[in-house]
């Protein structure tokens, strides 16, 4: 058990307005794989216990054991397990890079039409993309329909709480006016 | 006035609103312009150069005269339109361009002076006396400039931005647009229908007329419903679509709060791009004015305006109506007018064979040949023939034909094409791909026409998308035939306006001609026609047929004006939303921020990071003071930095070492596993990119580290090299920047510092790394300086950064020594020569800053080649050496150095200082600086130079390593 | 502007770094002609018509492409990833 103390990214309580929830999703073990070339058949093999296999782009693939989420060129993000030993596979921790913000609600979509360029209506449950949140890198899965967890760099994590807020603050003025 | 019964306002909510300080009655729904016709305000403003008095012209964002300020609680905007301002209660609005009050304007005088004002005045006068022009002319000319006020604070206002996509975009929601989404909704297609008004329908809800045998309006209403219903379209009043852009991309202004009280986060507007895969313009058209003497004046305006004030607002600007006409348009309005119960006193038709109207006087082949009324029209004279007469009337309204909205089809270098028939410019096909204009805006000019036009748009559309189509009936309307007799102006040897908001006049243009700008965009340009808000919309096609006629030529062979982004004004916040202030770009902060806060360092901006320029001791009154201290504190016990900014580039693979061969300048591949070495990374033209040391953990595990700004640089230039050159190498890398914190400790009691954290001494050798466990946390420890001191860096994931952070501070300064900023961290590295971006800035090699060695003979890397061009060594380069100056005095970096007896100037320079700093430990200035053929000139004085700050002082040039020239104190 | 990434899709332009020419694939041998390196580093063909560019999708997939438009009509022809291998 370590000594030193923990400290969240953020540390903020969830905000709600307009029926819709931004809040830091808890701590989740994230490794990176990178398959070295003509590997990604050897990954998704050593994933099977887990119930995974390596992502084709732009998807995730779900378990009980964790999540593995396409995350870029030839490289995906393990959320959860340890990964497997001896992977032929270039293997980082990433636990501590990123902020895990999850957005859930009949707003989220329009709250993130204010930031991410993407055409989100074919933003399926099971769907993974690397995009931007505004001026900021974005891993962005969707969970289910009208629930999305963004990721974003650590040390950005209050500029991307600020910004989901603003956006959220807006769409909940326009409700707020009568016709 | 208002009028009973008409109008779709809503009298049920009654709101006031003042202008100019008189607090006046209105309905919501009105706009500032129907509210002021509503009071009987004939006059709102005074033209641009000759202060002309000036009242409404139109009806829509065209409007070229009504340009207002709109005052707000903590903010103000200067020539707001007062046909798109709606009227909230509270709002205030305020004239422009008079003083001290719109009735009397002091600068009515320009008017006097109309002959020495016209068309490029300023190219032929305040010429002499010369020196008149810096101390009087130009400081009158500015004052009398410009349009509008600002209130001089920041627009604290909220500004949004945002995306949409769709299949279909239709821009516009008139006849055409409205049948045109309705048959692509049916279809399935995801649709967003924009409107620039706060109400959709376009020209039905001002001319009325029938659709299916039942009113226009019903009609309207009841797709209306249809639309709001489906899932699968987006409605968007009160949005104009300003742009066209590359590959279905448009730009739209939405107005979001505007039409409100302010109201806590509400947006003011929101700056919309759309992606769509097939568009559709249904803009419609703008009605033309006629050029004769003195149109200008209040009460005068477009006859389609006065039928949407009538049924849309249920406002008449006048009692004793006129109208001024080449085409069956003003008819309409006559009816419409005369069955409200407005007198319509006659109608001056131009053509010869103009048809009867009941219940007004109709004078064919006539002409209106000048106004009087000065704050507001009081009569015309009319020509007939050889005859002239005068009709007394309040308000007269011009008919001058259609014009077609064109603009988005022309901003992606589109032309339009002169249709004779219609007397009018129409879209070119395929202006825009994927663009489909119909309706009015591609010259239909019946309801009729319009319907039939946007099914057929739609139905294409969906084609071009492979998608299914749907049934639409094409429904029964009007469809007369558009009647025009050209006519753009009356001749005269006076004034006669085609700009209304430039001021320029028919004179201006026959002005140009004879002095030879007779070319449309010449013309455009001598004359500032087109170039005032409304962007021509009133006078572009007029003036080209002005100009035409007066050079001889068909209106075609002279040409067209095309039209650029945006359509109508676009605010500056809209597009910067979310951009102010800390906005700006994302920031990033350290683990240590609050801590470092909480002792009073002031934080200075590394790229997109904060970091401590230096802490603050109580009693400390200067930076220096507090930068002095922490350099004799970590040179003299031990100082803690966190230097978790540099960038980390995590490598793996069996080919990760023969790919730093190839990135950096020397070899990597040799390195033994557990150390690090200092490496040279040059761009493909020879010069350094970055530099930075790299360590290998394991024997096919590397860490990369960058200079903090080039951390995304070096990642771009490693993914390039990768992917273009050896993208079938075992080799893989990912930037792990964010997962570490990482803490310099340095100073002699480092190593007793680092053994009391560990429980055990650190037992690194000098660059050497090894993975440690420091009260339970797996981390990583290496021994690498940047201090010139016995040094280590200290890496944690970044969750125990704080933790960490904190209890290296506490037990630094149990030992006498404590945290130093970004200020110290700078002289202990200048004090050991040690290079940043600084000297390394782009155009330095590796020969300049004495690295040449560096560049290893036996490989092959990044800009090895280019390196060794001619030139690129030599002593003709301008290569790095230390300064110290002789007498007790400050350098400046940017300062340039000089022979000791040479004039300082351009052709003499022989160098530039790149950092500079007070050093508490040799107890002098100190410079780095590149001067040429530096290293054969050790020993040598040099004058060094800072023009702009007054800085003339002789220096020594010594070795750029001040302090332990030996590196006794790093290896210790 | 708009780019139809290989692996993530049609992506506006804000999400890619635009490099340069793709002259810069075809990098000389070591030992080249001086003349070589120049060309390689510094000149380039200006048409007006089809160009060939080297983007990164800095914000996307990290992918770098070769992109094929026509610098008078703006279309856009053709979008590869450099390298082969998987996305």
């Amino acid at each position: 058990m370590p000594d030193l103390i923990a400290k969240p990214a953020l540390g903020r309580a969830p905000m709600t307005m307009a029926a819709t929830t931004l809040a830091e999703a808890a701590w989740t073990r994230i490794t990176s794989i990178a398959p070295f070339p003509g590997q990604a058949g050897s990954i998704s093999a050593a994933l099977a216990p887990l119930d995974l296999s390596f992502p084709p782009a732009n998807r995730f693939v779900q378990s009980a054991f964790g999540r593995i989420a396409w995350s870029g060129r030839e490289q995906a993000f393990l959320f959860g397990p340890e990964a497997p030993p001896n992977l032929a596979a270039a293997v980082t921790d990433q636990s501590d890079a990123w902020v895990m913000l999850d957005l859930t609600g009949p707003q989220a979509q329009a709250v993130l039409a204010r930031l991410v360029p993407l055409d989100l209506r074919a933003a399926t449950p099971g769907m993974a993309f690397r995009t931007a949140l505004n001026h900021m890198p974005l891993l962005v899965m969707v969970d289910h329909a009208q629930v999305f967890r963004l990721l974003t760099f650590r040390s950005m994590a209050r500029t991307a709480w600020h910004e989901l807020q603003d956006a959220l603050s807006g769409i909940d003025a326009r409700l707020g006016l009568k016709a | 006035m208002r009028v009973d019964g008409k109008g779709r306002i809503d009298r049920t909510k009654p709101v006031s609103f003042s202008f100019d300080g008189r607090t006046l009655p209105a309905y919501k729904g009105d706009t500032l312009a129907s509210a002021l016709i509503a009071n009987d305000v004939r006059l709102v403003g005074r033209s641009f150069k000759y202060h002309r008095p000036r009242g409404i012209l139109t009806a829509g964002s065209e409007e070229p005269n009504a340009m207002v300020e709109i005052i707000g609680a903590s903010n103000q905007t200067p020539n707001v339109r007062a046909t798109v301002q709606e009227v909230f209660e509270g709002l205030a609005a305020r004239s422009q361009n008079r003083w001290p009050n719109l009735t009397w304007d002091v600068m009515q005088v320009n008017d006097l002076a109309a002959p020495l004002l016209s068309a490029g005045f300023y190219y032929k006068t305040f010429m002499w006396p010369r020196a008149f022009w810096e101390g009087l002319y130009e400081p009158l000319i500015r004052r009398a400039a410009g349009l509008g006020s600002l209130s001089g604070k920041h627009d604290e206002g909220a500004y949004e931005k945002a995306w949409a996509h769709c299949d279909l975009l239709v821009i516009g929601a008139g006849p055409t647009g409205l049948i045109a989404a309705l048959t692509a909704a049916r279809a399935g297609a995801d649709v967003i229908l924009c409107d620039e008004t706060a109400e959709m329908g376009g020209r039905l809800l001002s001319d009325g007329g029938e659709i299916d045998g039942k009113p226009a309006a019903d009609w309207v209403a009841q797709t209306l419903a249809e639309l709001s219903g489906l899932p699968n379209v987006r409605m968007m009043t009160r949005t104009t679509v300003t742009g066209a852009y590359d590959d279905g991309t448009f730009g739209a202004l939405e107005r979001v709060g505007l039409h409100r009280r302010p109201r806590p986060n509400l947006p003011r507007e929101c700056f919309w791009r759309i992606v769509a895969k097939r568009s559709i313009l249904a803009a419609g058209a703008l009605e033309r004015a006629i050029a004769f003497e003195n149109n200008d004046r209040p009460g005068i305006m477009m006859a389609s305006a006065l039928t949407t004030y009538l049924n849309r607002y249920g406002v008449v600007p006048g009692k004793n109506v006129t109208l001024f006409a080449n085409n069956d348009g003003a008819r309409i309005t006559a009816r419409a007018l005369m069955q409200a119960g407005v007198r319509v006193a006659a109608i001056v038709d131009s053509r010869e064979d103009a048809p009867e109207e009941p219940g007004t006087t109709v004078h064919r082949g006539a002409r209106v040949i000048g106004t009087k009324g000065r704050l507001g029209v009081t009569e015309i004279t009319v020509r007939k023939g050889t005859t002239d007469f005068r009709i007394a009337t309040d308000c007269l309204g011009l008919a001058g034909g259609w014009n077609p909205t064109v603009h988005l089809t022309c901003h992606m270098n589109g032309r339009p094409r002169w249709a004779e028939s219609l007397a009018a410019f129409v879209p070119s096909d395929g202006a825009i791909p994927g663009m489909i204009a119909a309706g009015s805006a591609n010259g239909s000019f019946s309801t009729q026409g319009c319907l039939a036009a946007g099914i057929v748009a739609a139905r294409q559309s969906l084609e071009a998308m492979g998608h299914n189509t749907s049934d639409v009936d094409v429904p029964v309307a009007d469809d007369a035939p558009y009647r025009i007799a050209p006519l753009w102006a009356v001749p005269t040897k006076k004034r006669a306006w085609l700009d209304f908001a430039n001021d320029v006049t028919t004179k201006d243009v026959a002005l140009s001609a004879q002095e030879g700008f007779r070319s449309v965009e010449h013309m455009k340009r001598y004359t500032t026609q087109g170039m005032a808000p409304d962007q021509g919309k009133n006078s572009n096609v007029a003036a080209l047929a002005v100009l035409a006629d007066v050079t001889g030529r068909a209106i075609p062979e002279t040409g067209t004006t095309t039209f650029r982004p945006p359509f109508t004004p676009v605010s500056i916040a809209s597009m910067g939303a979310g951009g102010r202030a800390d906005g700006f770009a994302p920031q990033r902060f350290l683990t240590s921020d609050q801590a470092s806060r909480d002792r009073g360092a002031p934080m200075i901006e590394a790229g997109l990071w904060y970091r401590p320029s230096y802490f603050p001791k109580p009693g400390e009154a200067t930076w220096r003071e507090a930068c002095d201290r922490e350099v004799r504190m970590v040179r003299g016990a031990v100082g803690v930095a966190d230097v978790s900014t540099l960038g980390k580039i995590d490598l793996q693979g069996r080919d990760a070492g023969r790919f730093l061969d190839f990135i950096y300048t020397n070899t990597f591949s040799t390195l033994p596993v557990g150390r690090v070495r200092y490496g040279l990374m040059l761009r493909e033209d020879g010069h350094v990119l970055d530099d930075g040391t790299t360590a290998r953990l394991a024997e096919d595990h590397w860490l990369m580290t960058t200079t903090t700004a080039a951390a995304g640089l070096v990642m771009r230039h490693l993914e390039f090299v990768h992917q273009v050159f050896c993208a079938d190498w075992d080799v893989r890398f990912i930037s792990v920047t964010e997962q570490w914190a990482q803490f310099a400790v340095a100073g002699p009691q480092s190593r007793a510092l680092l053994t009391s954290a560990l429980g055990k001494a650190p037992g690194l050798p000098f660059m050497g790394v090894t993975p440690v466990t420091i009260q339970g946390v797996q981390g990583r420890l290496f021994r690498i300086s940047f201090s010139g001191e016995e040094g280590y860096e200290i890496a944690v994931p970044t969750r125990f950064g704080e933790a960490l952070f904190r209890d290296l501070t506490a037990r630094a300064e149990t030992m006498g020594g404590g945290l130093y900023g970004m200020e110290a961290l700078n002289v202990l590295r200048i004090e050991k020569g040690f290079i940043t971006h600084a000297e390394i800035h782009g155009r330095t090699t590796a020969f300049d800053i004495g690295m040449e060695k560096m560049v290893s003979a036996k490989k092959e890397c990044i800009g090895k080649a280019a390196a060794a061009r001619p030139g690129m060594v030599g002593p003709e380069r301008d290569q790095l050496v230390g300064l110290k100056p002789l007498t007790d005095t400050p350098i400046s970096a940017g300062a340039h150095l000089f022979a000791q007896s040479a004039v300082a100037n351009r052709e003499n320079d022989q160098g530039y200082v790149t950092s500079v700093c007070w050093s508490p430990t040799l107890s002098s200035s100190l410079g780095l600086a590149f001067l040429k053929n530096g290293r054969a000139r050790h020993g040598e004085t040099v004058r060094l130079v800072d023009h702009l700050r007054k800085i003339d002082v002789l220096c020594t040039v010594t070795d750029p390593v001040f302090h332990d020239p030996a590196g006794e104190k790093l290896r210790a | 502007m708009r780019l139809n990434c290989p692996h993530c899709g049609p992506r506006d332009r804000r999400e890619f770094y635009y490099y340069g020419s793709a002259d810069y694939l075809n990098r000389p041998a070591a030992d080249a002609a001086l003349q070589a390196w120049d060309d390689y580093l510094h000149n380039r063909d200006n048409p007006a018509g089809v160009t060939q560019d080297l983007w990164y999708h800095e914000q996307g997939c990290t992918a770098w492409l070769k992109v094929k438009r026509n610098t008078v009509t703006h279309e856009i022809l053709s979008v590869e990833p450099v390298a082969g291998g998987a996305a």
